[in-house]
């Protein structure tokens, strides 16, 4: 059956780029990050103790590019009045990230199906966004699944 | 900082946390700041009713950053949260305990390095696995120390 949403003019999407988006990286925003999930971890909270660790000085938790602001690409679905959800994430950590970094965030669409759900077709968009620091280092690839219904 | 665990020290089975968090609303009103996720289902009861929720949600993401909590405390200052992965198929309310938990499922060597692979999740007051996940961590090895 085709899909009611998902066409495959509207697939032609998959690779669609986001424009890309700085965000400056402030120590007090990583401890007030730590303090909201309420994570006391002195690597995340208290620069004294943290520079006496390997990484010489505070890191960001895993999650605290949730509070970047990334961009999303434009997906464009013939869909009005749609309800969202978030299904999840994957997050890949290849470098840490610290207070007086520099990150560019960008998002790519790389993944958008259809499947029927209980209140009729639902969609899966996929959408891989990559955190680079201002030496070039990809710092952490973040991979997330939104439903629409 | 804790106690290192080192990759010698786990075996597939070993039990990781539990962590348990007793989120409030304050909690959900410091995490939607801190975050910049001001969907009104997280704090305004009234909208949340209005959209056929029992009241106002925790945010996935949050949930997310309690699983990456009990995964950094595990790594320790030595070791590193490699890979995380978290799927939301329930909702949990403030006002409820959730306590995060996990266990090993594989270990190996990989490009010189000890990884160790884990099931997470989080769980409500009944047991049930409201956000299940999975990730990988690298660990320091005795025997390479």
């Amino acid at each position: 059956m085709a899909n009611k949403y998902v066409t495959d003019e509207a697939r032609k999407q998959i690779g669609k780029v986001s424009e890309p988006r700085t965000y400056d990286v402030e120590r007090g925003a990583i401890r007030r990050f730590a303090e909201a999930i309420e994570d006391r971890n002195p690597l995340f909270n208290n620069e004294a103790e943290a520079r006496k660790t390997r990484f010489g000085g505070m890191i960001a938790p895993p999650t605290f590019c949730r509070s970047m602001g990334a961009p999303i690409p434009n997906i464009q679905l013939n869909m009005p009045g749609f309800r969202a959800l978030d299904g999840g994430s994957e997050w890949e950590y290849l470098v840490p990230i610290r207070p007086g970094d520099r990150i560019t965030s960008q998002a790519k669409l790389v993944d958008l199906r259809e499947a029927p759900g209980r209140l009729g077709p639902m969609v899966f968009t996929v959408v891989e966004t990559t955190y680079t620091n201002q030496f070039g280092e990809v710092c952490v690839i973040q991979r997330s699944t939104g439903i629409r219904y | 900082m804790a106690k290192q665990i080192y990759f010698e020290d786990v075996e597939v089975g070993t039990e990781i946390g539990p962590l348990e968090k007793n989120p409030t609303t304050q909690q959900l009103v410091r995490y939607a700041g801190a975050s910049g996720d001001f969907y009104q289902i997280h704090y305004d009861k009234d909208f949340a009713l209005g959209n056929g929720l029992p009241g106002v949600i925790l945010h996935g993401a949050l949930k997310n950053a309690f699983l990456g909590h009990l995964m950094t405390d595990f790594a320790g200052e030595h070791g590193w949260l490699r890979k995380l992965g978290v799927q939301y198929r329930g909702m949990d309310q403030p006002g409820a305990k959730v306590v995060a938990r996990g266990k090993v499922t594989k270990k190996y060597a990989e490009g010189g390095q000890h990884m160790v692979d884990c099931e997470i999740w989080l769980e409500n007051a009944k047991g049930e696995k409201t956000t299940p996940g999975s990730a990988t961590v690298i660990l320091p090895s005795r025997a390479a120390s």
